[in-house]
């Protein structure tokens, strides 16, 4: 089944898997070779050229689960996303509420504003970021990385958010509100369940953009707080490199993304359109 | 708490005034006239006084731009440019 | 009709002091530095507009910013093409459509810099499987070494990076088209192109102003990939803006220029997007344009 008229192309029809077919294998071929380099060992990688492992072996994992230094990027990377993307929902709900409902003083221009934030190219913001951060002693901290990222993530969140609100009907506030409830309780109550979908989305899109951005994250952290991402570019740095575990290593970062993925697949496609199609 | 790394200097200051200054009378302005007088200019889409005064400020640093690059440092002239271009965006857009 | 409330002032005061700490507070001293020379240990002293000037002549900034617009000129006139081709040939239901969304929507979420690294593996003529496989077949490729290989690798890395983006958004656009107007085509008999130019287009047009937006920006303010792969070489070839502007504001820690840089660059991309987001509210506004202006 696709997008055509099934009379007009009939005997066309079994032949159009192969656009995404092709497309799937482009996507995937890159993936591939990651994966089978982290299955190889180094002097493997080196000497000879296969398409698969000839020395299947788990050895490169087993490095990085089992030093500290590599796994707590993991941990880092984990506590600064969950806690922006907290943080961004928080603060993005009620606006998007307001945004969506009212009009008032300086609203388009307000939502133009946030938007910019989002185009702003995170180059021109680093290095006073970093002074910043270091007037309130915050560096190398989570919350500092979590913050930062709110930059960027706070207005995706209320675009997509609005979306997903006003396409609830006012009707609902309007009712909840004769029969009695008080903002925060109709909030809670009956709001939140209605743009679920919407809420799940936006929490999608802030991992995303946290979880994938690097110079920012790297910028304010020295090694506590250092990200998975930014330890693997020291090691591409440093001389004589284990090819294997940097591929392991790589692995190991798509499958938290991989994993939201699956969970919020059946949303993706509204999601992706910000809740406006 | 430590400003000094945030490095101000009086005109950067004076700009900063200005501009916020000249928030805070549009919202004065909304408040005396609501509404902010929508309209159809020549760019051919709706905008409001707010709206015009973006199209100024971000016309302005462009023109000034332009000047420091294709005349010189002398940036007053530009910014009597810029008056003239700021009367004719509320006049026209 | 929305209703006006100051009140809902309050409603978004949260974001606006969140994203004023983190935006206006660094613009603001972005400002600062860029009239202003550095010596460290915050001693400042003041040139005037002597940066911008020197920015603005400076053949680097010009080189820099001619290849941000090549940059994302191809991959604009790339990956829009090609993602309505994929969405349009995507299959709409049954257990095919959670494989492609979840497997096409991988790339998106790997970090910036493991993309780098996998095309940066993937490319190399040594152990990557596409540059070990292109220098057996013949071709002279090594993108370490020659310009044009460096660019066919970086806008192939973007195309696979960020494509499967733009068909998500047509696929979001197609599916939200009823099935009457198929119905409705096929009963005049319209032609596949007519379909697409009349039915599939039209509903697609928002979500591909979407795209082509995010795609601008994101492609206009590129960093970690090609600072990865190639570092911004061979020579200056592949150094973008951001990339420039990182290694003068961090590497050489010439706060002056690189915040008259940054400003400048900004100053583009506020415009840029202004134009957009107004052609895409426009096109909100224009089926409802007989709403009164309340006050």
């Amino acid at each position: 089944m696709s997008f055509v008229l099934n009379t007009h192309v009939g005997q066309r029809r079994s032949k159009r898997w192969i656009v995404p077919v092709v497309y799937i294998v482009f996507l995937m071929l890159p993936l591939y070779w990651l994966l089978m380099m982290s299955f190889k060992t180094n002097q493997e990688i080196l000497s000879t050229f296969s398409l698969w492992p000839r020395e299947f072996t788990l050895q490169n994992y087993i490095t990085i689960l089992s030093d500290s230094s590599w796994y707590s990027g993991y941990i880092n990377s984990m506590i600064y996303v969950v806690m922006n993307t907290v943080i961004s929902l928080a603060v993005a709900l009620p606006a998007a509420y307001a945004f969506s409902r009212y009009r008032f003083l300086g609203d388009k221009h307000l939502f133009f504003w946030l938007l910019t934030n989002r185009m702003a190219p995170p180059a021109v913001f680093v290095l006073p970021f970093f002074q910043l951060y270091s007037a309130f002693g915050l560096i190398d901290t989570h919350i500092a990385v979590a913050l930062a990222h709110c930059l960027f993530n706070v207005p995706l969140a209320v675009w997509i958010l609005e979306g997903f609100m006003s396409s609830v009907p006012r009707e609902i506030d309007e009712t909840a509100y004769i029969d009695g409830y008080s903002f925060p309780r109709f909030f809670t109550k009956i709001f939140t369940p209605l743009i679920a979908p919407g809420i799940g989305v936006a929490a999608f899109f802030c991992f995303m953009f946290s979880w994938v951005e690097l110079l920012i994250a790297r910028t304010l952290t020295v090694t506590d707080a250092k990200p998975i991402s930014a330890i693997m570019t020291r090691t591409v740095s440093a001389s004589g490199l284990d090819w294997g575990v940097l591929a392991a290593a790589g692995m190991l970062t798509v499958i938290p993304g991989a994993l939201v993925i699956y969970f919020v697949r059946n949303h993706i496609a509204k999601g992706f359109a910000l809740g406006r199609v | 708490m430590d400003l000094s790394w945030m490095a101000w200097t009086t005109p950067t200051a004076t700009f900063f005034a200005v501009i916020l200054c000249l928030i805070l009378s549009m919202c004065v302005w909304e408040w005396i006239s609501p509404g902010g007088q929508p309209r159809r200019g020549i760019l051919r889409f709706e905008t409001t006084r707010g709206d015009r005064l973006f199209v100024t400020l971000l016309g302005s640093a462009f023109i000034n731009l332009a000047w420091l690059g294709l005349v010189g440092t002398n940036l007053w002239w530009a910014l009597a440019v810029c008056a003239v271009y700021g009367i004719l965006v509320f006049i026209f857009v | 009709m929305k209703s006006w409330n100051n009140k809902a002032w309050f409603l978004v005061l949260p974001v606006l002091l969140l994203v004023a700490f983190s935006a206006i507070v660094p613009l603001i001293t972005v400002v600062n530095y860029s009239v202003q020379d550095s010596f460290g240990n915050n001693e400042f002293y003041w040139v005037g507009l002597e940066w911008f000037k020197e920015v603005l002549e400076s053949e680097r900034f010009h080189n820099a910013l001619m290849r941000n617009l090549l940059f994302s000129a191809i991959i604009l006139l790339i990956e829009i093409p090609l993602g309505i081709a994929v969405a349009l040939a995507m299959p709409r239901r049954g257990w095919g459509v959670s494989v492609c969304l979840v497997l096409m929507a991988l790339p998106l979420l790997i970090p910036w810099n493991v993309v780098g690294t996998i095309w940066q593996v993937f490319a190399r003529v040594d152990i990557g499987l596409l540059g070990y496989s292109l220098t057996q077949l013949g071709f002279d490729y090594n993108y370490t070494q020659d310009v044009v290989d460096a660019w066919v690798t970086l806008v192939i890395m973007d195309v696979w990076h960020w494509t499967s983006l733009v068909v998500l958004l047509c696929y979001s656009g197609l599916v939200s088209i009823p099935q009457a107007y198929y119905q409705a085509a096929r009963i005049d008999g319209a032609s596949r192109w007519a379909v697409f130019r009349y039915i599939q287009l039209p509903k697609m047009r928002r979500v591909l102003v979407i795209a082509v937006l995010l795609r601008f920006m994101d492609s206009f303010m590129i960093y970690t990939e090609p600072f990865v792969v190639t570092g911004g070489g061979p020579g200056n070839s592949t150094t973008f803006l951001s990339i420039d502007l990182v290694q003068m504001a961090i590497g050489q820690f010439d706060l002056g220029p690189a915040a008259a840089m940054s400003l400048i660059y900004f100053l583009i991309i506020l415009v840029v997007s202004w134009v957009f987001y107004t052609v895409m509210t426009q096109q909100d506004a224009e089926p409802s344009s007989g709403r009164g202006q309340s006050s």
